[in-house]
């Protein structure tokens, strides 16, 4: 589904990545790992159309990225909620921005909230949630507009353990049970071994991918007890340190 | 009902009790005409209402409420010009930096001799007043704003009026308020000034005029006068940040 092919992106002159190839295919999850600052959140802008890339392509569906793909779903690494609008409104958004008609958002929005369990909350204001609340209204309001690509920097990132892990297998659930592509950005290798078909570490001495993990374990929802999990969560993490050793 | 609750909730009687109440001890220990005994001036006040205080009041606020228009319109288109486009902002924010601090009132005999000594120069210099401070206000909390916000707002698939309906335009709505709130004090003070020229008609002709005929109750009445149309537009504003920007009280009872 996605296709990158010797893309180069940067900021003004300055190289972030430098011929980088990657293949995602549809209905499947990838994890982006790497040490900070080594441009995982700018590949990620980049699939997203908020950044054009410097060279190189960029493929979704063999098409080009453009600006707005409509099918895709973006949660930033601050969830990027709106403060002056309720929970409901929020989740709303993205479809009130479609013109949909009002019943059609009622319905999916509804919908949407129950769904993530944050129904009872609709009519509170972000100010008044806990992180990990926030984070499930901003699950909902991209799921709510029935993305194709679901595109995450960091999505659970400052939520304590418990809340993480219940957050990843409520998006495990949602990924069974409907046909989305999931690509995200994280620094935590549990993580990226729970919810990650394919594992991508980066590096940043290269600007590029320094190893591709396929995880035959994803789709376990009891998979953080089973000891194999452990096996691989090890296997990451010396892919990550054989790199930054030898910088 | 405790003290502390009363005072929460009736916060505007509670100031205006003690005011007076002061007020009426500074009559009783100075003992003199220039400080007339509250009753007396509350009793005044509201038989020159009837009078003719209630037009100089009602003039007044119609200079005051069309100058807050004017500069409310240009003010924010200019301020979110010059917020969004970086270009422009650099061309232009160096003028601006040297003249906001400027005490405006200092051009008030310019304008006069521009747009001659009636209306039009007054309601002009409360309008530079209250015009320069929108305009930083409205440039600064666009450019205040995260990129992330943007960028996840496009993401959902806004178009360029929308960022302005959805985003910006919220964003900046209290920080509007709050700006108008302070520039409404100074240019109440500023046309307070601007009515002792050429003019028979506003609180602070009627003030000054009481004065120079020595009429320390009517001048008295005329500063109850002109506090209540501060009152009036300060809780004017109140009334609309609580319809428009609840959730910002929210944010500053959760810190
Ligand atoms: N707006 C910007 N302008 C210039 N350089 C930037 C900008 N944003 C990021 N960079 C640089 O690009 C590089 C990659 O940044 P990026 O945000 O993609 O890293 P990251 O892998 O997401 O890091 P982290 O894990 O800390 O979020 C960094 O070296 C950073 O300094
Ligand atoms: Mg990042």
């Amino acid at each position: 589904m996605i296709t990158l092919k010797r893309l180069e992106m940067g900021y003004g002159k300055v190289n972030v990545l430098k011929d980088l190839n990657l293949d995602i295919k549809e209905q499947s999850t990838c994890a982006i790992i790497g040490p900070s600052g080594c441009g995982k959140s700018t590949l990620l802008y980049g699939i997203a159309g908020i950044m054009q890339p410097s060279s190189g392509q960029l493929l979704i569906h063999d098409q080009p990225v453009k600006e707005n793909r409509k099918e895709t779903g973006v949660i930033l690494q601050h969830y990027g909620l709106l403060p002056w609008k309720t929970v409901w409104k929020n989740a709303a958004l993205g479809l009130k921005l479609r013109g949909v008609p009002k019943q059609v958002i009622e319905e999916k929005v509804s919908d949407v909230l129950r769904k993530l369990h944050i129904y009872e909350l609709r009519d509170k204001y972000p100010v008044q949630l806990s992180g990990g609340q926030r984070q499930r209204v901003a699950v909902a309001r991209v799921l709510a507009i029935e993305p194709d690509l679901l595109l995450m920097d960091e999505p659970f990132s400052s939520l304590d353990a418990i809340a993480r892990e219940s957050l990843q297998d409520l998006l495990l659930n949602i990924f069974n049970n409907s046909k989305l592509t999931i690509v995200f950005v994280t620094h935590n290798i549990e993580e990226a071994v729970f919810l990650g078909q394919k594992i991508v570490i980066m590096d940043q001495g290269s600007k590029n991918i320094s190893h591709v993990l396929k995880n035959d374990l994803f789709g376990d929802q009891t998979l953080r007890n089973k000891p194999d999990f452990y096996r691989l969560c090890t296997d990451v993490r010396h892919s990550l340190q054989e790199k930054t050793t030898s910088l | 009902m405790s003290i502390q609750t009363f005072i929460y909730k009736y916060k505007t009687l509670y100031g205006s009790l003690i005011i007076l109440l002061t007020w009426y001890l500074l009559y009783w220990f100075i003992n003199s005409p220039i400080i007339p005994s509250p009753f007396v001036t509350i009793i005044e006040f509201f038989s020159l209402l009837t009078d003719d205080l209630l037009l100089h009041i009602l003039v007044s606020l119609y200079r005051i409420i069309l100058a807050v228009v004017i500069s409310l319109v240009l003010g924010i288109s200019v301020g979110l010009f010059l917020g969004i486009n970086d270009k422009y902002d650099a061309w232009i924010s160096p003028m601006i930096y040297l003249l906001y601090p400027v005490p405006k009132i200092a051009f008030l005999p310019v304008l006069m001799i521009l747009f001659g000594l009636g209306d039009t120069s007054k309601v002009m210099l409360v309008t530079i007043i209250i015009f320069f401070q929108i305009l930083v206000t409205t440039r600064d909390s666009v450019k205040g704003l995260s990129r992330e916000l943007f960028f996840s707002i496009k993401s959902l698939g806004a178009n360029k009026l929308q960022v302005y309906q959805h985003l910006i335009i919220p964003a900046v709505l209290p920080k509007l308020l709050t700006a108008l709130r302070i520039s409404i004090g100074t240019s109440i003070a500023v046309l307070f000034f601007a009515e002792n020229f050429a003019t028979t008609h506003g609180i602070g002709y009627f003030i000054m005029d009481s004065w120079t005929r020595v009429d320390y109750v009517q001048m008295f009445a005329g500063i109850i006068a002109i506090s209540l149309l501060g009152l009036i537009l300060f809780k004017s504003i109140d009334i609309m940040e609580n319809r428009l920007c609840k959730w910002i009280r929210l944010e500053k009872i959760n810190e």
